[in-house]
């Protein structure tokens, strides 16, 4: 399959890879939240955490780990940077569309982005559930991928 | 001298055509142009010559006589005519009723024999779909126990594409032989690479193809036996009758020569090619197993075609790594798309782990292949496992000493 120069650029050179310690370190630190999304046998799994600034409830840093396909490892870098900065509402507010817009991945490639949302998502829910906030329910269904 | 990139390790796909072949071919488009079927005119005379020597190339090839090789347009046909041709004539019951014969096959099979199978199945015959153990190979055992009074058809490929794992064809045929069932073999892999003896290796069917063995591409051979017994085939394609009327239509003379030349070729230099490619694979499989651990070849070790290896590569995914490693054309054992999510079913035939099959690779070696390019792809595959599993969180949880198959992951 042909891609675009952003996969490309995301892929070859990809922004934040990596996460903040061990599973066990990452557990234990409040001001990080881990989601993990995907499954090996699905040919796709997401590790995406981000660490909040206790002071401004921004999102200070964000890393990823990814396991998949080309387009995969180039959402998630894209969604780190995109998190970067931002509040927790607004790293909510991420929508699978916009990964799609930004990298023109091709149809098929669309459930990729959808596991990228999925990924923030997941983060975000773990860091306020770490923190005794409550975490609104979202739609975990892979099948509305088309949205 | 520079590396020519991308470099080409796909020979199990397609083979380029050996410039003696295509010097071959030629002639037989301009001057020679003339159609085989012509009698009464030196231009007809001139291209069933051409015909006639390439069948003799091609009976040499595998030991049988000319009359006995049909050309076709690859071996998907090869595949279908002999598969549906012989239910056709050899079935119990006709049209419209059910149990008109039982087929053996495995489930590893090209989707030229699968879906022909398949096909039978919907119109009233049975069939039975062996599968293989771990190490991908079928058995003469397996097809005896498999084996019913009404059993017409076995058909078992010789070298498995993906894999390159050779089944026990002499032994399967004369099990076949033995029990009055005939033998289709698809040979597509074997043939031209391995030597072919149809009447020691028992075989009654057999479907091989140009592209695969430095040939042109859209020509193919069968091979029906006709003694010990007569196959007959029902014709799937009818009209002026050519090839005996198994395979009417108009021969693709130019191709057929070249297909001739590629059989006499391979003829002659199969056997130092296959010793030159093993001995290139050898090196290829041990330096990416030694310097990369969770690899794993797959398929039985000795069991298998010269010139083929699939490995899988833990905690890295196919497509992935076949991006990072743009400059090598092989392929992957999987095709992760959203519309299968589906590791090879090859690989799954033999129970690879799903996310090891994630992440396999098949490189297929050919004439061509220098120690310089086998040389690059070991460097270039090992940097891109590398650097996706900088990248994997599966690798980082298998660091971790996390054990995969007892995470919950979130399935979709
Ligand atoms: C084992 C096997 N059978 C059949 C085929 C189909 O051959 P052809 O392309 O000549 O129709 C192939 C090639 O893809 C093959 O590898
Ligand atoms: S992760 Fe499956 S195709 Fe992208």
């Amino acid at each position: 399959m042909a891609y675009g120069p952003k996969i490309i650029d995301h892929y070859e050179n990809p922004r934040n890879v990596g996460n903040f310690g061990s599973q066990d370190s990452m557990k234990s630190d409040k001001r990080i939240g881990v989601g993990l999304v995907g499954a090996p046998e699905c040919g796709d799994v997401m590790q995406l955490c981000i660490k909040v600034d206790e002071q401004t409830g921004k999102i200070q840093d964000a890393k990823f780990k990814t396991f998949g396909c080309g387009s995969a490892i180039a959402s998630s870098s894209l969604a780190t940077e995109w998190l970067k900065g931002k509040s927790l509402d607004e790293g909510l507010a991420i929508r699978n569309s916009d990964i799609v817009q930004e990298l023109s991945l091709p149809p098929v490639k669309i459930h990729c982005s959808v596991l990228a949302e999925d990924a923030i998502k997941a983060a975000i829910a773990d860091y306020k559930k770490k923190n005794g906030q409550a975490v609104e329910d979202h739609d975990h269904d892979h099948a509305a991928a088309g949205r | 001298m520079s590396l020519k990139l991308p470099v080409y390790m796909d020979h199990a796909a397609t083979t380029p055509c050996d410039p003696r072949v295509v010097e071959a071919m030629l002639p037989y488009f301009t001057e020679r142009f003339g159609n085989s079927g012509s009698r009464n005119h030196r231009f007809g005379w001139e291209a069933e010559e051409g015909v006639d020597w390439a069948r003799e190339m091609a009976a040499k090839l595998i030991g049988s006589t000319d009359k006995e090789i049909l050309f076709t347009s690859g071996s998907t046909e090869s595949n279908n005519l002999a598969i549906k041709g012989a239910a056709y004539m050899y079935e119990k019951a006709p049209a419209g009723s059910k149990n008109r014969g039982h087929i053996i096959t495995a489930i590893h099979e090209h989707k030229a024999v699968l879906d022909p199978v398949k096909r039978l199945v919907k119109e009233g015959f049975e069939a039975t779909f062996l599968e293989p153990g771990e190490d991908g190979l079928i058995t003469a055992e397996m097809i005896a126990k498999a084996l019913r009074p009404d059993t017409i058809l076995v058909t078992i490929m010789w070298a498995n594409n993906e894999i390159g794992t050779i089944n026990e064809i002499p032994a399967i045929g004369k099990l076949c032989h033995e029990k009055g069932v005939l033998l289709h073999t698809d040979a597509t892999q074997w043939v031209g690479k391995m030597p072919t003896n149809v009447e020691t290796d028992n075989i009654d069917l057999m479907s091989w193809s140009g592209h695969k063995m430095y040939g042109p591409k859209g020509v193919g051979a069968l091979y029906v036996r006709r003694h010990r017994p007569r196959v007959r085939l029902q014709a799937l394609q009818d009209g002026g009758g050519q090839e005996r009327g198994f395979r009417s239509g108009t021969l693709n003379v130019a191709g057929i020569v070249g297909f001739g030349k590629a059989c006499e070729i391979a003829m002659n230099e199969m056997a130092a090619d296959a010793i030159r490619l093993g001995r290139l694979r050898k090196k290829l499989e041990d330096a990416l197993t030694a310097q990369i651990d969770v690899s794993k070849i797959n398929g039985h070790l000795e069991k298998r075609l010269p010139h083929i290896t699939n490995i899988s590569f833990g905690f890295v995914e196919g497509e992935g790594l076949m991006m990072a490693v743009k400059n090598i054309a092989c392929s992957s054992g999987s095709a992760c798309t959203s519309a299968s999510l589906e590791p090879s079913y090859v690989l799954k035939a033999l129970g690879v782990g799903d996310e090891l099959a994630h992440s396999s690779l098949r490189l297929s070696l050919g004439k061509w292949t220098t120690e310089e390019q086998v040389d690059y792809a070991i460097g270039e595959i090992t940097k891109a496992v590398k650097k996706l599993r900088e990248m994997s969180p599966l690798y980082d949880m298998h660091k971790e000493g996390i054990d995969l198959s007892k995470v919950e992951w979130a399935h979709h």
